[in-house]
């Protein structure tokens, strides 16, 4: 067991930063209002550090408070992408002596999102930070559709190409958007009958593995993911998929 | 001071250069004409509104001029033609003149006659965009500008998809010290090849840019201008396939600067490249009668591409979009060259390589609106990182006096901005514009120095793309990639289908008008 809280200046003094906004004017009611607020979230020992004005009616307020929460670290579960970590040329060997094929992956931004940083740091040649991106790797073929590509355009494109599995992207997170989109893409996968065969992907600032799972993806990568980690992953997976076991990484 | 250490002589080569590129398109642009443009020439005479399928009019219209393949005679002869053929529904006339059989041709001089007589109605729909022009100028010499004589204007965005948050949200800015306000459009906006109507409350990651929200959200500006004493300018976006419709709209509701660039629907949306250098064009030719500041859009090059090996990029396109303007009859006071904060932080002296690419654009343009924008690539959600990143480039646009500074938000990368945000973007770019602001008068780069040796790098690299550009073509260099690392095909991309050959007798009086006053 390993109980955790917050910790400020003190191990297991509790103390959160906040920051937030309010729909009022300035002054020692809309103070009082942002302390009365923090302490509804169960924090005690409330400070609001400042308040500012923020246009006519708006105030913006950084407040301190003391939360008697704390859990048991151990019992904490977070679902990740597992896959081994092999280097660039090493996991283009091992496709190509193992599964004798190139893998095909086929990635978009969906729906309406225009937004093609994060689908083009994985796919186009240079990569990102330095991590060289699928189109690079002689072992993957990878094509990259680009933005607003509506999900069953994706799938076709899917099952032209035989591929092994989409990615798609999403930025723009407003209400909920990209959820809608996800949705919208699995049930394209299954009006083509290529559930199950095909492994979905997503990725963007605000997606993570547990999101992907729960959208009924096979996998989630967030903010700062790198090419290398998607390529290692979808080896692994195509790998069990054809029934052959993945070389682990040293 | 800003200083430039690139030989004049090589400044005039390239713009010479950039000249010759430009002068290639223009001839494919003065050839043709879209159904972009002619959808303006209709709104320019006052057709507005939707069809009863609700589809805006003015589709309706060129849709059935370009299926009956006479749209290369231009809307405004038909208009003209339509009226001629006497009173009702504006469809129903059309309709009937477009039916085969039914002879649609007039005598000469009834051509003649229907010429002069759109000419003159062409005339007085000018005259009334100027007097909009008039009304804005006015109010915005009776009121101060910026927060000091050489501040950089602070632009901010508001992007909440319903324009009456987006409005509250704008005034609140305003009250905080933001001196434009750019509302974001909805995301795929620019793929539409209309423009929606009425005031609307559900955009994604933006606001769709209709007449009815310029017009609220210039009214809300005003009022609130006005109680500050300090003018509050507003901006949109003039590109995708629309580009000359929204540039007529932002000139009749009175906007300050539009996105606007010759390059970035082929680049960046992939929109076709004609039908983009007809539209930009066309597009330019209102901005430039309605006194609108254009933002051209050569940051977005530095965030596909790494923004130290591709600056030069960015110098070259910069010239290439003035030669696009100037043939638009654009004056250099009116474009606003765009350029960003943006190389990885994770590398050394990048403050003062900053400071190369931000006195070098300046100093290239010196009667020119500098537009600045701000480190967005390598943001990646640690807010508070990404609050000091930002103040670099505040540091950066006061030390070299850009002139519209867009403030960068901590919270990139994660969600549109919370009004907090804003306000601390606000707060501490109030702070270091005073701090530093007589800094860069102060200072002198040494010749032999780092940044000296990187404006000329940067420089040479520029005028070697432009030569290659002028040998081959904007064409050519577009399909290698040389610009935004983005490849496009002439024949590639979206709207082509809306490109037309002009006829030897096409008719448009609006660019007759404006094409006269150079």
């Amino acid at each position: 067991m390993q109980i955790i809280r917050p910790y400020g200046d003190r191990r297991d003094d509790g103390l959160v930063q906040l920051a937030f906004t309010l729909p009022v004017s300035a002054g020692p009611r809309a103070k009082e209002a942002a302390v009365q607020i923090v302490k509804s979230m169960g924090f005690r020992s409330v400070h609001v550090a400042s308040m500012e004005a923020a246009g006519r009616g708006f105030s913006t307020f950084v407040a301190y408070g003391r939360g008697d929460f704390a859990l048991d670290f151990d019992k904490v579960d977070a679902p990740v992408v597992q896959a081994p970590k092999h280097g660039f040329d090493e996991l283009n060997a091992i496709v190509k002596r193992d599964l004798g094929r190139r893998i095909v992956v086929v990635g978009a931004c969906i729906g309406s999102d225009a937004h093609t940083t994060g689908i083009d740091a994985i796919f186009n040649m240079k990569g990102y930070a330095g991590d060289y991106g699928l189109e690079r790797y002689p072992s993957f073929r990878a094509v990259n559709l680009g933005a607003q590509v509506e999900p069953p355009a994706l799938v076709a494109k899917a099952a032209e190409l035989e591929a092994d599995a989409v990615l798609v992207s999403q930025i723009v997170t407003q209400r909920d958007i990209h959820k809608e989109n996800a949705r919208a893409l699995v049930q394209a996968v299954e009006a083509a009958g290529l559930r199950g065969r095909l492994l979905l992907v997503f990725g963007g600032p605000r997606i993570d593995h547990r999101l992907a799972l729960e959208l009924g993806f096979d996998a989630g990568f967030g903010a700062g993911t790198k090419p290398s980690e998607v390529a290692n992953y979808l080896y692994y997976r195509v790998m069990e998929k054809a029934g052959k076991t993945p070389q682990q990484a040293d | 001071m800003s200083q430039l250490f690139v030989d004049a002589s090589k400044a005039a080569l390239a713009r010479e250069l950039a000249g010759r590129i430009a002068d290639d398109v223009q001839a494919t642009i003065d050839r043709h004409t879209t159904v972009a443009i002619e959808r303006t020439v209709l709104r320019l005479f006052g057709i507005e509104g939707a069809g009863s399928g609700g589809a805006p009019l003015v589709n309706l219209i060129v849709d059935r001029l370009q299926a009956a393949g006479v749209l290369k005679r231009g809307a405004a002869w038909w208009l003209g033609r339509a009226l001629r053929a006497g009173e009702g529904d504006l469809l129903s006339v059309l309709d009937r003149l477009l039916h085969p059989g039914n002879a649609a041709a007039l005598s000469p001089s009834e051509d003649a006659e229907l010429r002069d007589e759109m000419r003159r109605e062409a005339r007085a729909a000018v005259d009334e965009l100027r007097a909009q022009v008039r009304r804005r100028n006015r109010l915005k010499s009776s009121l101060k500008a910026g927060a000091f004589e050489g501040s950089p204007l602070r632009y901010v965005i508001v992007a909440t998809g319903n324009i009456h948050d987006d409005i509250d949200q704008a005034r609140a800015a305003a009250e905080q010290g933001a001196d434009i306000i750019a509302v974001i459009r909805s995301t795929a906006q620019s793929l539409l090849d209309y423009v929606p109507l009425g005031l609307t409350t559900e955009g994604f990651g933006g606001t769709f840019a209709t007449q009815e929200n310029f017009r609220a959200m210039r009214e809300a500006l005003d009022e609130t201008s006005v109680r500050l004493g300090r003018y509050v300018h507003l901006t949109n976006y003039s590109s995708g396939l629309c580009m000359p419709e929204i540039a007529y709209m932002a000139a009749a509701e009175r906007l300050d600067m539009l996105l606007n660039d010759a390059m970035y629907g082929i680049l960046f949306r992939d929109i076709n490249m004609r039908r983009t250098f007809c539209d930009q064009h066309f597009s330019r030719r209102i901005c430039a009668l309605a006194d609108i500041v254009i933002n051209t859009g050569e940051d977005n090059y530095i965030t596909t591409a790494d923004a130290d090996e591709a600056a030069h990029t960015v110098i070259a396109s910069q010239l290439v979009n003035e030669a696009f303007a100037l043939r638009a009859g654009m004056k250099v006071e009116r474009i606003g060259f765009g350029h960003s904060f943006e190389i990885d932080p994770a590398r050394e002296d990048t403050l003062l390589r900053e400071l190369a690419m931000a006195m070098m654009v300046r100093e290239l343009h010196p009667r020119s609106p500098i537009k600045y924008m701000p480190p967005t690539k390598h943001k990646d959600g640690d807010i508070f990182f990404a609050h000091v990143y930002d103040a670099m480039s505040h540091l950066v646009a006061v030390t070299t006096g850009q002139h519209i500074q867009l403030l960068g938000m901590m919270t990139e990368a994660l969600h549109t901005p919370f009004l907090q945000d804003r306000h601390a973007a606000i707060k501490a770019a109030g702070y270091v514009h005073k701090a530093a602001r007589h800094l860069g008068s102060e200072i002198s780069f040494r010749p032999d120095g780092i940044v000296a040796g990187r404006q000329r790098e940067v420089f040479d690299k520029a005028l070697a793309l432009l030569e290659e550009t002028a040998r081959d073509g904007m064409v050519a260099a577009i399909g290698r990639a040389r610009f935004g690392d983005v490849a496009r095909t002439e024949t590639g991309g979206k709207g082509l289908s809306g490109v037309v050959e002009r006829a030897p007798d096409y008719f448009n009086p609006f660019l007759e008008l404006l094409e006269a006053e150079g």
